[in-house]
């Protein structure tokens, strides 16, 4: 991705100010996920096994085409396979690439209480630091689209990271790299906003998808990976992708107004012991006064 | 003269002294104390990143993880075995109620004018009480938070309800564990001896439990 690195400082024999002078391009990143020209080939599944050095696993069959029930610690990327029947559109295979959504409000790191075991950086990736994960799972409470999973055995918890390492290095991401119907783009936000809306404008007006739209949930103020659907108006047939992600009620409590509650009722009780030593001070017995009873 | 090792609660000891707490009793108090420092110790880690260094009680923060439920379990079980020895001794007497009417001049140090107590006064019957009922909650919603990963999948809601349970539970006991904690060593002069190696003198047992005190004497004739 551009950077500051890359933006223009000066150009040879052009009159006047720089054109594009100090200027650079979004840093955020964005993953486009075109459902409608997906083929189910799950070539970016294998693709994401390769890059990130995991074992290919059996696979279960479930009178689908999908590989496995759900993504796994050490499977990260799942093409949700779903047959849809309508009056409108008849019989439909639905395939929907499921990962890591990279939320701009994220849920897991809003849970997670270990220092530094998630991070989110500037260009909207959400990564795990495994080394400070502890193994608490409150990442998987605070997700609204059951993305991180835990490793029993090393007591981690993993999900898709967006390549940050490629993505860190000016590469795309290995799904992205692997798609062969081109129904995966990759770039800034902005520009996969006004992609996914052309294509869904071509979808209006060239075909009989009349509900189709842009899935970018504003509940967890947008995603980093974003979806062109048949149907934005219900996305749960797609593998039940959540129509309005919101980060649980509960979490957000617990987080703010419980913390906030806790934390004053402790620093209270503190000072109100203290000050009551030194108002009242200890309890002094008589010794005379005392003993008979 | 040699003494036993082993002295039964409310023996009248030659030097003055009477005995408040069997070693049993001590043994167990510590138990649950330890067991308790320590759990709260990693649980407030987990609570406020402010207080995340305290994790390193544990070793490091992902063993600490590890520790705390097991820790937690020791709790419990101490608080079991300190139920067997004192849950009907915690059970309310009708004195209690004189007592708790009059807390504020315990609070001021008036205790002249307070209702005499038994061996355990109102206050540290409600202290025994709010930690036996929080380590039931604190089991029940900690067994849950364990083991997240074998929840059904369509059940992983109620980890978001049960956690702050667990943490609201933990900080109610906190606050009482902060008044236990400055009694025993600063409010209450000679408390903390009486339960480190369970001797008070008899003035002590005389101004601050009367009932118990009178209780005793009246055996030891």
């Amino acid at each position: 991705m551009p950077n500051e690195a890359m933006q223009v400082k000066a150009i040879s024999a052009h009159p006047g100010p720089v054109p594009g002078g100090n200027v650079s391009r979004d840093y955020d990143v964005c993953k486009l996920i075109d459902t409608t020209t997906c083929i189910g080939c799950k070539a970016c599944e294998v693709a994401c096994l390769e890059w990130n050095g995991y074992e290919f696993r059996e696979t279960t069959f479930d009178n689908t085409y999908q590989t496995m029930p759900d993504t796994a610690w050490n499977y990260w990327n799942l093409i949700r396979f779903n047959e849809v029947e309508s009056e409108e559109h008849g019989l439909q295979w639905l395939m929907r690439k499921d990962q890591c959504m990279h939320c701009a409000e994220p849920g897991c790191l809003e849970a997670c209480p270990a220092d530094g075991a998630i991070v989110q950086y500037k260009n909207g990736i959400v990564d795990f630091n495994q080394e400070n994960c502890i193994g608490c799972q409150y990442c998987v409470t605070g997700c609204p689209f059951n993305i991180p999973k835990f490793n029993p055995e090393t007591k981690k918890v993993f999900k898709c990271t967006l390549c940050s390492d490629r993505v860190g290095a000016g590469l795309e991401p290995a799904c992205i790299k692997a798609c062969p119907t081109g129904c995966l783009h990759f770039g800034s936000k902005e520009d996969m906003k006004d992609l996914a809306e052309r294509r869904v404008a071509q979808l209006h007006k060239e075909t009989s998808y009349n509900k189709a739209g842009v899935y970018d949930p504003e509940g967890v103020g947008g995603t980093h990976v974003i979806y062109v659907l048949h149907d934005a108006e219900n996305p749960e047939k797609y593998g039940g992708l959540p129509k309005n992600p919101r980060i649980p009620l509960m979490v957000s409590f617990w987080k703010h107004p419980l913390k906030w509650l806790g934390n004053v009722g402790l620093v209270f009780g503190i000072a109100g012991v203290l000050l009551h030593y030194v108002r009242f001070g200890p309890k002094v017995i008589d010794k005379k006064e005392e003993k008979k009873p | 003269m040699s003494t036993p090792t082993i002295l039964r609660e409310g023996t009248i000891l030659p030097e003055g002294q009477v005995v408040r707490y069997t070693f049993e009793e001590r043994a167990c108090h510590w138990v649950n104390g330890v067991t308790y420092l320590f759990c709260m110790l990693t649980g407030l880690a987990f609570y406020s990143p402010y207080l995340y260094w305290m994790s390193y009680v544990g070793g490091s923060p992902a063993t600490a993880r590890t520790l705390h439920p097991w820790v937690g379990v020791f709790f419990f079980v101490a608080m079991l075995w300190m139920h067997t020895l004192w849950k009907v001794q915690m059970a309310s007497i009708p004195e209690d109620q004189q007592w708790k009417d009059n807390m504020k001049y315990y609070i001021e140090n008036r205790d002249e004018l307070l209702p005499p107590a038994g061996r355990f006064n109102a206050g540290q019957k409600l202290f025994y009480w709010v930690m036996y009922y929080a380590a039931i909650i604190l089991l029940l919603t900690g067994v849950v938070m364990w083991f997240p990963e074998l929840m059904p999948r369509n059940l992983h809601w109620l980890l978001t309800i049960i956690i702050p349970i667990h943490a609201a539970a933990a900080l109610v006991t906190i606050g009482a564990f902060i008044i236990h904690i400055y009694m025993g060593i600063l409010m209450v002069p000679g408390g903390l001896k009486g339960i480190a190696y369970g001797r008070v003198s008899e003035e002590w047992a005389a101004h601050h439990h009367r009932l118990w005190y009178e209780k005793i004497k009246k055996d030891s004739r």
